[in-house]
């Protein structure tokens, strides 16, 4: 589209619109507003529609070498830690050398759900043990801070009731209160769980209440103006702007969660990723605990990128 | 003399702050005719947006009676539109929905969503806007932005427009052209409106009078000017127009002559 085609249009309608409006202004009188169509465009009109057209030649080359930039450095990074890793296993020693490691973990990702007992399952089953342990704390956590994080950010009073009890508990590791739970319980499984819910839900009461809090002045002027009901305060202003620091929460939270279920299975033992590296460490495997390092770190990393992805998609850029 | 909307008496604002009570305003009385256009303009900090923010019902006065055909204003009225300074367009919602929010608000009682809809489509095709319904705020210019601002206040059918510098953001080209286009539509619509600007030219366009506010603390209104122009008001026109030049030459003393003095 040429730029003259572009800038026709807006003025074909200010014509049009100007002769409505000198039609109506002798009908309507007194009659309110919006009932008239005054069509009048200016050349912000042709900014819509005129997005630069991208020139098609040479588009895959670009895309190409741009491909090799984001992936050459982490590759190179990765490369030079196997290498190091080897040139310091190759004189043997305890620690297993890269070639062993992978050929461990041919081995047990040929089967990685085998089920032999309680105490031999494969690392499918390990991993997934944990992630729903990681999946319930979180979750009743979540339940628990979310709204709670709401509440203190509206009310002050709430706010410095329960500030100083936060700010106590907080700092305290999440398996200090291994026990507690244990206690309350009797059983090693929900412990655990208890634990994850404990470090989960400071992230998200503090970030929900601090996004409460931040919720710009003037979009609650708009509700005020436009005299919205609670519900859709709530709805169409409140939980989309405090959505990304809830989010950021939930990130931090599960960050954390993974961080704090691989300690607390050691602890508690039966079937979990960490328990599993004690185990491996009782029967000196210690190929396998490298292993389960790669698998408990890439399983963190993916839970974080989902959750980096899901933020992104609510955040809304301003202004 | 058309009947008055708005009647502003006696009314003082101050606030509370860290430093003690801070009298923003004081003694302001001032009456608002019907389809009348008045510009509010001051200094910077003089309480331009606390005098608007007061009929708009945000704040209630400390002192003073505020009353709207008749009534004490005690609170937001859907009969009272306001256009924000910087939009306020909730950036998650599209320019529709922006707009859907108010009508909704005000016609959702009586009317089927079909029709609710059409207002909607009908507020933003006033602005000019209809191709950009689907776009969220941040995919749009600085300038249509404020059009869907404008669109949201007009789609509920308003006694009153309040804008508070609506333009005040823009490039001067933009600027006149909502400025004209704003003409048209109250025009169009015989809405009463008042607008808070700190432009000399903006306020002798588009008003009927001009409300001069003096410095601050305690400021009030210091003069009020008669702006006697024929519309509809042709901007090149008005470039050699005498009184045009008279109004403002009588503004800019009030500001730079009367007011800065004060400030110094
Ligand atoms: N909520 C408030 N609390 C304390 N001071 C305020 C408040 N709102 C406005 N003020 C003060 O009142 C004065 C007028 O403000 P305002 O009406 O925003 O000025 P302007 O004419 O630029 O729109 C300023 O000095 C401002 O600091
Ligand atoms: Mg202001």
């Amino acid at each position: 589209m040429t730029a003259a085609a572009i800038a026709d249009r807006p003025m074909a309608g200010t014509d049009m619109g100007a002769e409505k409006l000198a039609a109506s202004r002798n009908e309507t009188g007194n009659a309110p507003m919006a009932s008239v169509g005054t069509s009048v465009a200016t050349q912000e009109a042709a900014q819509v529609d005129s997005t630069p057209v991208e020139t098609s030649s040479g588009r895959g080359g670009e895309w190409l070498r741009a491909i090799g930039r984001a992936v050459f450095p982490p590759v190179l990074g990765l490369a030079l830690l196997i290498g190091l890793w080897h040139v310091a296993t190759i004189n043997g020693g305890g620690i297993p050398s890269p070639g062993k490691t992978w050929d461990a973990a041919v081995i047990l990702f040929s089967d990685p759900f085998y089920q032999e007992g309680p105490n031999d399952q494969g690392i499918g089953w390990n991993v997934l043990a944990s992630l729903e342990r990681v999946a319930i704390g979180f979750g009743i956590a979540a339940a628990v801070g979310i709204p709670a994080g709401f509440m203190i950010g509206r009310f002050a009073v709430l706010s410095q009731m329960l500030n100083p009890i936060i700010s106590l508990l907080r700092p305290v590791s999440p398996l200090a209160w291994l026990p507690i739970g244990l206690l309350v319980f009797q059983r090693a499984d929900p412990a655990a769980t208890w634990t994850i819910f404990i470090c989960s839900i400071w992230p998200m009461i503090l970030n929900t209440a601090q996004g409460v809090t931040r919720v710009p002045q003037d979009y609650l002027n708009v509700a005020r103006v436009l005299n919205l009901s609670e519900w859709k305060i709530f709805t169409k202003i409140l939980f989309p702007a405090v959505l990304p620091y809830m989010l950021t929460g939930i990130r931090l939270s599960i960050g954390t969660a993974w961080l704090v279920i691989v300690a607390a299975e050691m602890l508690t033992g039966g079937v979990g990723i960490g328990f599993w590296v004690w185990d491996e460490w009782n029967n000196l495997k210690v190929e396998h605990i490298i292993i389960a390092i790669f698998v408990i770190g890439i399983v963190g990393l993916i839970l974080e990128q989902m959750l980096m992805l899901i933020a992104r998609r609510f955040t809304y850029e301003d202004r | 003399m058309a009947k008055k909307v708005v009647q502003i008496e006696n009314v003082g604002q101050s606030f509370d702050t860290k430093k003690g009570k801070y009298v923003a305003l004081r003694d302001v009385s001032l009456d608002i005719h019907e389809g009348e256009s008045i510009a509010l303009i001051g200094h910077s900090g003089c309480g331009k947006s606390t005098l608007l923010n007061l009929i708009a019902g945000l704040t209630l006065p400390s002192s003073g009676v505020m009353l709207c055909e008749g009534r004490e204003i005690a609170g937001p009225g859907p009969e009272r539109a306001v256009v924000f300074q910087n939009h306020s367009l909730l950036p998650w919602l599209t320019c529709f929905d922006n707009v859907y929010l108010a009508v909704e608000r005000v016609f959702s009682a009586k009317e089927g969503k079909a029709k609710l809809k059409q207002r909607t489509h009908e507020a933003l095709d006033l602005v000019g806007l209809t191709h950009a319904e689907a776009k969220y705020p941040h995919e749009i210019s600085g300038g249509m932005k404020q059009r869907v601002g404008i669109a949201r206040a007009l789609s509920m059918q308003p006694r009153i427009l309040l804008l508070d510098e609506p333009f005040g953001a823009l490039d001067a080209l933009t600027r006149a052209n909502l400025q004209d286009e704003l003409m048209k539509i109250l025009a169009a619509t015989r809405a009463t409106m008042v607008m808070v600007t700190h432009d000399v030219d903006e306020a002798v366009l588009l008003s009927d009078r001009v409300v001069m506010l003096t410095n601050g603390p305690a400021a009030t209104i210091g003069e009020i000017l008669t702006v006697n122009i024929e519309r509809p008001r042709d901007r090149l026109a008005l470039a050699h127009d005498a009184h045009f030049g008279e109004c403002r030459a009588e503004i800019m003393e009030f500001l730079y002559h009367k007011q800065l003095k004060r400030a110094a």
